[in-house]
């Protein structure tokens, strides 16, 4: 193993102060350093978006930063938009709606989600579309994915997606 | 009169569970209207805060990471493999090739074949001797500490290949050499019929005969979570995490293959993210893990790159058909005969021979054909093996027939839709023995029919067609009516004495209702995203009379509940879901005794009402299933009845069910560059009664999707050499929410006479369906450019040459 570098994350919120090597994923340090297992890993190309996490408000494919980039930012993940006593409004209406089946892709589509909702808090359906297309799910063929983040848009979840960004 | 429960003998306990209950809401008595709702999904709530566990979230102590050396060649002898570099990196424990596996008690399994033929099945080990035979066929494992080292150790094993030529076009593989597998002389897989004596007749009364040549080409499964296997060997017993389908059958062919006795082996699919059919297989991956944990005494982790899944997790599609379908003048369809290429890749895996088969189940499709018959080849080719993707052997029957159809109401000059009514076989004929020999339990495709087109005006739609021709737009619709055959299966049907398959189909479940009156339900289907736990919780609610938010479904796990027999063939509901509804009628007939005996009244008077036990006509006379638990742990049952509420079942259905359906696509193609856009797609599907109808739509949009991304994008593509193209994300297109419309669906209910629940499966029916559909629009699109006929994927390239060779034909006309 080559020598590690310091990094030093807020991620939902907590401190963290990693020592990782320079070539190691964002998402892979969030996920086997942090066990913030909810973000997920579905290609090697960027292509599916199963990693999409926040980077100082802006939604990233955590698969193409390194953690040496994300050093000093502020990190959302899926696990911290909401927990079962409070879900977040584009969480609820992913439930309400069936906007899941296998629930791999969820949290990526989630964060890709409260990213455009924090740019356009009321989008069209085309425009929720064009957003999606760099999240793929091989189960609902959109449909649900699409209502639901309308209908988050609609409870006027736009207004909170954005995370804090720290100074 | 409510019983209080208790009595003198362990009062204190039962007081305690039922103020438990009380808390929960284990002990409210809920209405059995459960079943038909659209209720929200129990498993979200973990998938959405990302509190879900897949295998890739699973880590234990000191567990190796193990990494793969595949092959780049398509077919090269192996001719040294040096490993030294590799075994020296820091971290690396051990590196391990094919001669290493010598203890294995045999190859890969081959679990089904048509039954009465020769199948050539050369060895298939989990990593390859000698010879690899497609790129990605693995070489070596490594396994070390850290999962980016085991990679980096893994490019510095040294393969030396001589490689040979490649074949990689079915047809031209069956003429030979070069053969796939030197030693058979031949890359012909087998050869099998489903025939039909009649065929000739058939044939013979027609007036009107067309040839087509359809050919439905590779595709990949491709769940979003690539597959992985997580391997703890310990003190003799051996617990495998892996994302797959079939959980049991994996525990079966571990125990087998490793030699070790099956109680001693545990097999759990935990979340799976996705199957498609794809997770479906026993794998050397998963059997390497497993021999890498016992050989090194530590836990051994194989997660799956998106490059390698794309390379090696099997196939599916891959044939090349050639349709014969005969008529009289009048549109009345008299044989259709299909000759079947299917290009199976480079070896058989679980059940790679089986899945053209299938097709020829549904051949007859939703018509009265009096002559069908289906010849199927199946050939060995360089490329990665193929075997069931979602519809199995069933999306590219129903495509043959769909589009032949249509080819046939062109060359008739019949209205589409008219030619189809002529040929439906008529709602009064179910259960409907069709030319196959198969009997479709139930149908009504005048109905389906129907109601498609309560949604899609077809006369307004061919006069904005015309308009919109006018202005250079061309718009097409296409129609598929459909059946499908599912719910997999009768052993009578497909067993030992039936279709070959030494397995048993049935279903098992149980039911077991804890002294609270909470309900756990165990089943032997494994999901992977269709939602059982709650619509299994629904039929069990309803069974008992409690809430589905106390009965709690747990699958996927050998450990616990019964044998299983796992989710494939859109069998979960009309197979498990029925076994498990059955289960709960045995759990709920027990109570009804205790409840008689309880207050002292006949059990035939016994009822479940508004969620009680009660005696009919006396419905305050009565016991919540909480209450009755605590009567049957406290042993206060009848005289030789056993105490404790638990049941076991295993049921196998008598015969499949045929989910049927009538879809329709409209589509705009640019004959400037062939781009087609699906504008418009409306589904009416019959899959019986409905469990929950929200997850009914989900299954059809997903499938539907799967089948437009076959139509238009998706295509798994080798280069003549062997070489794969489509090996990421990046060239093989799977659809996104771009490119897609918003749908529309409806349904009709025709009741399944094969289970008491009415149901039939509804996992496949969308992809089954839909690419006929979407083919179909295309070629009405553009057949005023001149273009009659095109197979998928029907990619702008392959749109755009079309229309170019139409239109020189045209000016060579003209010239």
């Amino acid at each position: 193993m080559s020598k590690t570098v310091p990094v030093r994350l807020e991620v939902n919120g907590v401190e963290h102060q990693l020592d990782v090597e320079p070539r190691v994923l964002l998402v892979h340090a969030l996920r086997d350093r942090l066990g913030l297992t909810g973000t997920h890993v579905g290609c090697d190309t960027s292509n599916c978006g199963a990693c999409t996490v926040h980077l100082n408000g802006r939604a990233v494919k955590s698969c193409t930063v390194l953690a040496v980039q994300a050093d000093g930012a502020a990190v959302t993940t899926i696990e911290g938009m909401g927990n079962e006593q409070q879900l977040h409004p584009l969480q609820e209406a992913f439930w309400n709606d069936h906007g899941l089946q296998c629930g791999y892709c969820t949290p990526g589509m989630i964060m890709a989600a409260a990213g455009l909702l924090a740019e356009n808090p009321n989008p069209t359906e085309s425009e929720v579309r064009h957003a999606l297309e760099g999240n793929l799910c091989r189960c609902t063929g959109y449909h649900n994915i699409v209502k639901a983040v309308l209908d988050a848009a609609a409870v006027g979840s736009g207004v909170t997606a954005q995370p804090e960004v720290k100074a | 009169m409510s019983v209080e429960p208790g009595g003198e003998v362990g009062g204190e306990i039962t007081k305690i569970a039922s103020e438990h209950a009380a808390q929960n809401g284990a002990d409210a008595a809920a209405p059995s209207n459960h079943v038909g709702q659209a209720m929200r999904r129990k498993e979200d709530p973990r998938l959405i805060t990302g509190r879900a566990r897949y295998v890739d979230d699973i880590t234990l102590p000191g567990t190796l990471w193990m990494a793969f050396v595949r092959s780049p060649e398509a077919n090269a002898k192996i001719v040294s493999i040096d490993t030294s570099a590799a075994q020296e990196h820091p971290g690396v424990h051990a590196v391990f090739t094919g001669p290493d596996l010598t203890d294995l008690a045999g190859p890969l399994p081959m679990a089904w074949v048509p039954p009465g033929i020769e199948v050539n099945n050369p060895e298939h080990w989990p990593l390859a001797r000698e010879h690899v035979r497609h790129v990605g066929d693995p070489v070596a494992v490594v396994l070390g500490v850290d999962r980016y080292g085991v990679v980096d150790a893994a490019e510095d094993v040294v393969v030396e290949y001589d490689a040979l030529p490649a074949v990689t076009d079915p047809e031209a593989a069956l003429e030979g050499p070069p053969y796939v597998h030197e030693q058979l002389g031949t890359n012909k897989v087998h050869e099998w019929s489903l025939p039909n004596d009649r065929l000739q007749a058939g044939f013979d009364e027609a007036e009107v005969v067309i040839e087509r040549r359809v050919v439905n080409h590779r595709t990949a499964g491709a769940p979003i979570e690539p597959r992985g296997v997580l391997a703890d060997y310990r003190a003799g017993s051996l617990t495998v995490w892996s994302s797959t389908q079939v959980p049991h059958f994996v525990r079966l062919f571990l125990a087998i293959l490793l030699g070790m006795s099956e109680e001693r082996v545990r097999v759990i699919a935990p979340e799976v993210g996705g199957g498609f059919g794809a997770k479906l297989q026993m794998t050397g991956e998963e059997v390497l893990a497993a021999w890498c944990s016992r050989k090194l005494g530590q836990p051994v982790k194989w997660i799956e790159t998106r490059s390698e899944n794309m390379a090696v997790n099997h196939q599916g599609r891959d044939q090349i058909a050639y349709c014969r379908m005969g008529a009289k003048r009048d549109g009345t369809i008299t044989a259709f005969h299909v000759k079947i290429i299917a290009d199976l890749g480079a070896y058989n895996m679980l059940l790679t021979p089986t899945i053209p088969a299938l097709g020829a189940f549904v051949m007859s499709g939703v018509y009265k054909i009096p002559a069908v018959h289906t010849d199927v080849v199946g050939v060995f080719t360089n490329k990665c093996p193929t075997d069931a993707i979602r519809g199995a052997g069933r999306p590219e029957a129903t495509h043959m027939i769909e589009v032949c159809i249509d080819q046939l109401a062109a060359e008739l000059d019949m209205d589409l839709l008219e030619l189809r009514r002529k040929n439906f076989v008529p709602s009064d004929a179910f259960p409907a023995e069709m030319a196959t020999g198969v009997i479709y339990d139930s149908g009504d495709y005048d109905k389906s029919l129907d109601k498609l087109l309560e949604h899609v005006d077809l006369d307004a739609f061919r006069r904005e067609q015309t308009e919109l021709r006018q202005q250079g737009v061309y718009r097409g619709i296409g129609f598929s009516t459909y059946t499908e055959i599912c719910g997999l299966a009768p052993t009578r049907v497909v067993g030992p004495e039936g279709f070959g398959n030494q397995a048993g189909f049935w279903e098992s479940a149980l039911v077991r209702v804890h002294n609270t009156g909470a309900v756990t339900a165990y089943t032997g289907a494994s999901p992977h995203g269709q939602g059982h736990e709650t619509a299994f919780a629904q039929i069990v609610a309803d069974k008992l009379g409690v809430d589905p938010s106390v009965v709690e479904v747990v699958h996927g796990d050998t450990g616990t509940g019964p044998e299983g027999r796992n989710t494939y063939g859109s069998r979960s509901l009309a197979v498990g879901g029925e076994s498990l509804a059955r289960c709960a009628k045995k759990v709920a007939d027990k109570a009804r005794a205790i409840v008689a005996h309880q207050l002292e009244a006949a059990p035939e008077d016994i009822e479940l009402r508004d969620g009680k036990f009660s005696v009919r006509g006396s419905p305050d006379r009565g016991m919540t299933l909480a209450e009755v638990a605590g009567a049957a742990y406290l042993n206060q049952v009848p005289e030789g009845m056993e105490p404790g509420l638990e049941e076991t079942s295993f049921w196998e259905p008598e015969n499949f069910v045929f989910p049927f359906g009538a879809h329709a696509c409209v589509v705009d193609v640019d004959a400037e560059t062939g781009k087609v856009k699906v504008v418009r797609y409306v589904a009416v599907d019959d899959c019986g009664k409905a469990i929950n109808p929200m997850l009914i739509e989900g299954q059809v949009h997903g499938g539907v999707v799967h089948a437009i991304g076959q139509a238009l994008y998706e295509r798994v593509h080798y280069d003549e050499s062997g070489q794969l193209i489509t090996g990421t994300f990046v060239d093989y297109a799977l659809p996104t929410a771009a490119e897609l419309p918003s749908f529309e669906l409806d349904r009709t209910e025709t009741p399944s006479p094969v289970n008491s629940l009415g149901v039939k499966g509804v996992g496949e029916a969308g992809t089954i369906a839909a690419s006929a559909a979407v083919t179909n629009a295309v070629i009405d699109a553009v057949r005023p450019l001149g273009v009659s006929y095109m197979n998928m994927p029907l990619t702008p390239m392959r749109v755009w040459e079309a229309i170019s060779e139409a239109q020189g034909r045209k000016e060579g006309v003209s010239a």
